[in-house]
């Protein structure tokens, strides 16, 4: 079966590390904050300005001066620090977030990644994608593995403006857990119940498939 | 006005000397940290062919987008826009110029200008349609694109509070760009909460000091939330 985009969001907190400052991008990507791991503890940065992103606030917490990347109300965790753009961008740019999780369009065997522009549609604007993209120590994509009408979004090359160039390492979908490295994509896990004849079926860009792939593990 | 006081007692004052085609630079995110009345002062004043440099555009009634309702906006330099239908309308009319900017290099476009440096090398957006026709450099066998820094006519701040000297702070993350346009203004106005005495803010404090300010303004702000959002 398919993963579900919690199960998603579960599978990606899983690669969490005690002590790692997180990215999170809109839709999946935030649903992670979720299923951190009990036993470790992480810190959200929001690009707009804040290191130590809490959850959104109650009634009486309610501030128009606090508010996430997505423009939503949000609270800050004790420890927080909130700073300005350029500083928020010096952290993003100079490397020092540990991991950015965000959604694409397309990834190609090449790690390019295109997840802002669809020519011919309305363009809102990459906000701070690129920035995280180019900046990120690792990043990690989730996506469907397909589109609605089947069409694989692992290609051998993009055909979507691109985000960023040779950047993204790893790949987690609702059917697979992929590395990208020497122009491929690494199978390493499967959805529990999805064969690695489907992976390959729904992979445009080349699959390597080394030894047993194991299910993933939602204990 | 004397010595280092920079209160300015009318938003006509504030704004005095903007004229058509001028580059605005201004501090907000979404909705969030916006000089609310500055921006209804420019509507007032009806210049047209501005350029404005800001992450976002507002929303169809409300910040920036109250000045596409009488088309004063030739360009709009933004990481994100689009939240509203006028925009999208006059974008598409062709009555509106957009150009896309990373978020981070937006940031450090302002940051730049206002330290004097015209130009800078990034990562962001290389191979991509932002890269294109901007010089191309190696460093440690990385490509990296130059990108301009862009300096404003006007500079339009919201802070929380200002002394009289124009030494700012600003309030959670409603200090996003502000600090960064504050810098990069030929004038640079600021709208704050809160009009103090010099000395009442701690010096050590200060996000933005006061050499950076040419006129303060004590404003009232209505502080729309764009996405009010609860714990569940």
């Amino acid at each position: 079966m398919a993963l579900s985009r919690e199960q998603i969001a579960m599978r990606v907190a899983q690669e969490f590390q005690d002590g790692d400052y997180i990215n999170l991008g809109i839709g999946i990507p935030t649903l992670a904050a979720n299923y951190v791991p009990a036993d470790i503890e992480v810190m959200l940065q929001s690009e707009n300005g804040l290191l130590g992103m809490g959850p959104n606030p109650t009634e009486d917490e309610l501030d128009a001066d606090m508010i996430n990347a997505g423009k939503e109300t949000v609270t800050a965790i004790t420890g927080a620090s909130i700073f300005n753009s350029a500083e928020s961008f010096a952290m993003i740019r100079g490397g020092h977030v540990d991991f950015t999780v965000l959604g694409a369009f397309e990834v190609d065997v090449f790690g390019n990644i295109a997840s802002w522009m669809i020519p011919n549609k309305l363009i809102k604007g990459m906000g701070g994608a690129m920035d995280l993209v180019a900046g990120a120590k690792n990043i990690i994509v989730t996506m469907t593995h397909a589109d609605k009408k089947g069409n694989s979004k692992l290609l051998p090359k993009c055909t979507l403006p691109l985000t960023g160039v040779n950047c993204i390492t790893r790949i987690i979908t609702d059917l697979a857990v992929l590395e990208v490295k020497n122009q491929a994509f690494y199978l390493k896990e499967r959805a529990p119940g999805v064969s690695v004849e489907e992976i390959r079926e729904k992979t445009a860009g080349e699959l390597v498939v080394e030894g047993e792939i194991p299910e993933m593990s939602f204990a | 006005m004397a010595g280092f006081d920079k209160v300015v007692s009318s938003y006509a004052e504030a704004m005095a000397g903007l004229t058509d085609n001028m580059t605005i630079i201004a501090g907000g995110f979404g909705l969030c940290g916006i000089p609310e009345g500055l921006i209804k002062q420019i509507k007032n004043m009806q210049t047209k062919g501005l350029t404005i440099v800001s992450n976002n555009c507002g929303v169809d009634d409300f910040g920036l987008g109250i000045l596409l309702e009488d088309k004063q906006v030739k360009k709009m330099v933004s990481s994100y826009v689009g939240e509203n239908a006028l925009f999208e309308q006059q974008l598409l009319n062709g009555e509106l110029e957009v150009e896309l900017t990373p978020q981070g290099t937006l940031a450090e476009k302002m940051r730049a200008a206002g330290a004097g440096i015209p130009a800078f090398y990034t990562a962001t957006g290389y191979g991509t349609p932002v890269g294109e026709g901007k010089e191309v450099k190696e460093f440690n066998g990385r490509p990296y694109i130059l990108e301009e820094s862009i300096m404003g006519d006007f500079a339009i701040v919201k802070a929380y509070k200002a002394d009289r000297f124009g030494n700012c702070i600003y309030r959670h993350t409603a200090q996003n760009f502000n600090p960064m346009a504050a810098t990069a203004g030929k004038i640079t106005v600021v709208e704050v909460e809160e009009i103090v005495e010099p000395g009442e803010l701690d010096p050590s404090q200060i996000h933005t000091p006061g050499i950076y300010v040419d006129r303060v303004i004590q404003g009232s702000f209505e502080k729309r939330i764009e996405r009010k959002v609860l714990a569940k």
